[in-house]
């Protein structure tokens, strides 16, 4: 077991737990904490905010977690990956250098910066060179939204954090770097995995996809045995223990809370999937359909046999543009009859925005406490007469504000001047909000060339 | 009906399950209870099935995909999410919860 990295999940997405990457690094032994930030939409809303100021385009909170963290991590000699970095990896870099500075750490620490990935003042010159961007789920060409692009960024892999590792860096700052190649790069790194060892590297990717979304593999979110999983308040979120051959341990900090099952990684091993034979990254195909997994004591999850494939020639391209608005509404109706009177406040606000003239692209009621998650497949057996509430949720979406806007109106009258019963609009009137659509695409892997730099403190 | 020597079950009895997205697609990934149910749930949950069950929810078609080593079937319900993500209006814009709703579906079992 000497050969053993243990490399611990500090974040899923930003807004996770702020304890999380603490309790990763002080409740155990660790060698590398494990930060993801990016989700399909983020990198667009961060563009804006570089776009208002050349200073930001990052996840802020990376920052203050790092100065609560970098004496505990430089003491431990744990090492950092994160893609907090987002659109502007060095500004990033700069507010986390100037950070440990003031902790007295000059001189003691290296952060790597991972670019290459931004593709957007590239654009035209891609499609004038025969990179279409076709939107991979509906397959239009990206000139139908090109005047419309808010960001343009290449998901890139492992390679280029395992070379800012290699390079002696402490903290790898990335933009888009996948979530998976977080957890490869110091794998390929710690065990000098060559880029053609298909099976180490997919194994690596499973473990990436296992952790990436933090608790959910250690007991959140856990649907099978739910109520009894112990102590979720002190939950203790996944470390990875890898060895050379690319087998490894899923397991969590002794004496926090939470599980590590087959079934728990399961659900999580399953969760965001598509073909399973073919998980496809920048540095594999990884085939999901060849792990094996094996309950190793209390808390612990043994991976193996896990088989890859040579990566392919393409690199996924994450696109956003402006689509247009959106605004969500609600009411609560009570007993009696509530869902009678929910679904007659529905029908009366109808009748005033097709009376109003409105357009909408979609108009979408859901009654929530009756219909909102599980459809027509709850009210199968009838509703009762009897519930004690529903919520009225009714949200419009339209190319244009104006229609959006009238709509969020609407809403509020109804209390007065509709079906009785009627409460919870304390929040007042919704706000129209700006749609930014994701648009996923394919581009040649020899149009994008990662950049390491390293950034001495 | 049911069958002589067979009853009905809810599929929440025999299997549980994680959904997530990938735009407009949501996936729902059913795992076995017991290594022993998966032959079951291969044979009852197909893709056909799962279509007739979300009829009227989802406007694409249903993928299946089997993966015998997790004792698991993994399910692709395209245009399930009202355009997904950021474009969609429903509660569950990301599938979260599409999971718990195929765990409705009553299948037969051995009595």
């Amino acid at each position: 077991m000497t050969d053993a990295v243990r490399i611990a999940a500090g974040q899923g997405f930003w807004g996770d737990w702020l304890e999380a990457p603490y309790r990763q690094v002080t409740g155990g032994p660790i060698d590398y904490l494990m930060m993801d930030y990016l989700a399909e939409v983020t990198m667009s809303i961060m563009q804006k905010q570089k776009s208002r100021d050349p200073g930001l385009g990052y996840a802020k909170d990376f920052v203050p977690s790092m100065e609560r963290l970098l004496p505990v991590l430089t003491e431990r000699r744990v090492k950092v990956t994160s893609n907090a970095g987002g659109v502007n990896p060095r500004a990033c870099a700069e507010a986390v250098a100037a950070t440990a500075r003031t902790l007295g750490l000059s001189g003691k620490l290296t952060i790597g910066i991972v670019t290459g990935d931004e593709l957007l003042g590239r654009l035209d010159e891609l499609l004038a060179g025969g990179q279409a961007l076709h939107n991979l789920d509906t397959a239009r060409p990206l000139s139908d939204v090109r005047d419309r692009v808010l960001s343009a960024n290449a998901y890139l892999g492992a390679a280029p954090v395992a070379l800012a590792l290699q390079r002696g860096a402490d903290i790898v700052i990335t933009g888009r770097v996948t979530d998976t190649g977080l957890t490869l790069g110091p794998m390929m790194h710690a065990f000098g995995w060559r880029a053609d060892a298909w099976d180490r590297l997919a194994a690596g990717t499973v473990a990436g996809h296992i952790i990436e979304c933090g608790a959910q593999a250690s007991g959140g979110n856990c649907l099978i045995d739910w109520q009894r999983i112990p102590d979720l308040a002190n939950v203790g979120y996944p470390i990875v223990e890898a060895h050379a051959d690319g087998t490894f341990d899923v397991t969590k900090h002794p004496g926090t809370g939470g599980r590590v099952s087959v079934a728990g990684v399961t659900e999580q091993l399953v969760y965001e999937m598509g073909n399973p034979a073919e998980y496809i990254t920048p540095d594999c195909v990884a085939d999901f359909t060849t792990i094996r997994l094996a309950e190793r004591g209390k808390d612990r999850v043994r991976v193996s046999g896990v088989r890859g494939r040579p990566a392919t020639d393409k690199l996924k391209v994450s696109l956003a543009y402006f689509y247009g608005y959106k605004a969500v509404g609600t009411l609560v109706y009570a007993w009696p009859d509530a869902y009678r009177k929910a679904q007659a406040a529905d029908r009366v606000l109808r009748q005033r925005l097709k009376d109003l003239g409105l357009e909408f692209e979609t108009i979408l009621t859901e009654f929530v406490g009756v219909d909102a998650t599980h459809g027509r497949l709850a009210t199968a057996a009838g509703v009762s007469a009897d519930i004690p509430e529903v919520q009225l949720r009714i949200g419009v979406r339209a190319r244009d504000k104006a229609p959006v806007e009238r709509f969020t109106r609407e809403i509020a009258p109804l209390i007065l001047n509709g079906p009785p019963s009627v409460t919870g609009f304390a929040g007042g009137r919704p706000k129209p909000e700006e749609i930014v659509a994701y648009w996923p695409a394919l581009i040649d892997k020899r149009e994008v060339q990662p950049c390491v730099e390293l950034m001495r403190v | 009906m049911p069958r002589k020597g067979r009853k009905r079950v809810l599929l929440y009895a025999l299997a549980h399950a994680r959904s997530g997205d990938k735009g407009d697609t949501a996936n729902v990934g059913l795992i076995a209870r017991t290594p022993e149910d998966y032959p079951l749930l291969v044979r009852e949950v197909t893709a056909a099935r799962v279509a007739r069950h979300f009829r009227g929810m989802i406007t694409g078609p249903v993928e299946r995909y089997e993966l015998p080593n997790l004792h698991a079937l993994n399910f692709l319900l395209h245009g399930a999410l009202d355009g997904g993500g950021t474009v969609s209006l429903k509660t569950d814009a990301q599938g979260k919860v599409f999971s718990t709703a195929l765990l409705r579906m009553a299948v037969r079992v051995p009595r």
